[in-house]
């Protein structure tokens, strides 16, 4: 960041980043009483990461290695044929059959959901899931589809106009998620749909 | 970045960013070709429409099933069966289809720059499928692909093209695209068979087949057009076929691995004899298998900018 630094706010650090993934690598086991039949499918990009880091955790925890695949929703978006340039267009990489699997969907930030209804769609196009969930870091608000999450790191009220933005580790930045004011300066977000 | 054009109409107008950004999207297209169900919602609600003066199976069925994978509507339009042959011009029937909300036309046709002339005359996006002698890009960029996936590094690649350059569409696009990409192109064939001053094009000219397929990592075989066999090009079929058809022998000029690339159809034991159609060596239903991920990436980088 050049400019937009002294802009930035802070929501989470890095060892809130950390703690949230702890928290729900715990959660969805709980929930789905251990790793049977589980599988992970992060939305790229900063959904493929978060669930590498939910694996691992799940990993120290039971000792079991849960599958996880990379879902790319460029061609399920519902703005395509609105745009004027087509978004670049990366690889989905699921390396085993989601049929009868629980499948959690794994994002970095939950705003309007449409992402959300795009993946669940490309995903059910690949097979049939006994289950899909949803897991995110932050919940931003502002739903425009009836969607919810079953694992939230965080809860961030925020106004529509804002931007907010997860950096990862991965990407060569320190674990954080911030609020950017100006939104001229701002990159575009990591989950790229609105 | 994105492909900022309206319409495919060459190599030529292409750089090599653009070039590796339509193969990189037929990357992904490859995935959902391998799938179970294998469409996806992109181009839901476009309609795409094959214009097809020439005749073509196999590349007007990769258009139509990339365009169908696409989730596209597609119409098939042919001369035979179309008021063309009642007299009405290109661009006519062009903006007759246009005005029936058409967004992307496919064009195929006999003289060379046909697609750049219906390209600018009416707003859908156009690409061309093969206009004469000058180009066939979407043969090309498939060709790319195939090298691509065979692991094989552009850059530098020794690369023979052999047979009919000078009549050849799909040379001109595979000259343009691989020179782009920092290949070293040579081109075989007879004097009869060569452009004029094809030098200027960058590549190395070899009249005979066995000194031009020493060393190379590829060989791209070009179709002898046989219907041409009147116009006094070469004096015999058997002649051609064994001053410049690819043998077992020949093949073991090129280096050891060496791909044997081929755009079909073939003239099986004219240009390209049976056992390395068919060997191990060869990838030309590879090439196949790509052209409907390849167009399917055109179609989906060319149907944004329209709009």
């Amino acid at each position: 960041m050049m400019t937009g630094e002294k802009k930035e706010k802070l929501v989470m650090d890095g060892s809130e980043v950390a703690r949230a993934v702890t928290r729900i690598a715990h959660e969805i086991l709980e929930r789905n009483k251990g790793t049977h039949n589980l599988a992970l499918v992060g939305i790229r990009t900063g959904g493929v990461y978060l669930a590498h880091r939910l694996v691992k955790r799940m990993f120290e925890i039971e000792q079991v290695q849960v599958p996880s695949g990379d879902l790319d929703i460029t061609l399920y978006r519902d703005d395509l044929s609105m745009r004027k340039d087509q978004p670049i267009l990366r690889k989905t990489t699921i390396p085993f059959d989601i049929s009868d699997l629980k499948i959690v969907l794994v994002d970095d930030v939950f705003f309007t959901g449409r992402t959300i209804r795009a993946a669940m769609d490309g995903l059910m196009d690949l097979g049939r899931p006994a289950e899909i969930q949803l897991a995110v870091l932050v919940d931003r608000g502002h739903r425009q589809l009836p969607i919810r999450a079953n694992y939230i790191g965080k809860n961030v009220p925020t106004s529509r106009d804002e931007i907010m933005q997860v950096f990862l580790e991965e990407e060569g930045e320190d674990d954080r998620v911030v609020i950017l004011k100006d939104a001229k300066e701002a990159q575009e977000p990591a989950g790229g749909a609105p | 970045m994105s492909l900022k054009h309206k319409d495919l109409t060459g190599i030529a107008s292409l750089n090599a960013d653009e070039i590796m950004q339509i193969l990189e999207t037929a990357d992904s297209f490859k995935e959902v070709t391998g799938r179970e169900i294998k469409k996806v919602p992109a181009l839901r609600g476009k309609t795409v429409v094959n214009l097809f003066f020439e005749p073509s199976t196999r590349t007007r069925t990769s258009f139509e099933l990339a365009a169908k994978r696409l989730s596209a509507d597609v119409i098939n339009f042919s001369p035979s069966n179309s008021s063309v042959v009642k007299g009405e011009t290109l661009l006519d029937t062009a903006r007759n289809i246009e005005a029936m909300q058409a967004d992307i036309i496919v064009l195929r046709h006999s003289s060379a720059g046909a697609a750049e002339t219906l390209a600018r005359g009416v707003k859908s996006s156009v690409i061309n499928a093969g206009d004469g002698w000058h180009e066939h890009p979407t043969q090309a960029l498939l060709d790319l692909f195939t090298l691509r996936e065979k692991k094989l590094e552009l850059k530098g690649l020794k690369v023979a093209i052999v047979g009919d350059v000078a009549h050849s569409r799909v040379a001109r696009s595979n000259v343009y695209a691989l020179t782009k990409l920092g290949a070293n192109v040579r081109v075989v064939g007879p004097p009869t068979m060569m452009p004029a001053c094809v030098e200027r094009l960058g590549v190395k000219v070899y009249y005979d087949l066995d000194h031009g397929l020493r060393d190379v990592d590829v060989i791209m075989m070009l179709r002898l057009q046989l219907e041409r066999q009147g116009r006094a090009l070469f004096s015999t079929i058997r002649e051609y076929s064994r001053l410049y058809g690819l043998t077992p022998e020949r093949l073991k000029l090129a280096k050891p691995g060496a791909l044997v690339m081929h755009p079909g159809p073939i003239n099986r034991g004219v240009e390209i004899a049976p056992e390395i159609a068919d060997g191990f060596s060869s990838v030309i239903l590879d090439q196949v298998t790509n052209g409907v991920a390849v167009r399917m990436a055109v179609l989906y980088l060319l149907s944004g900018a329209g709009n």
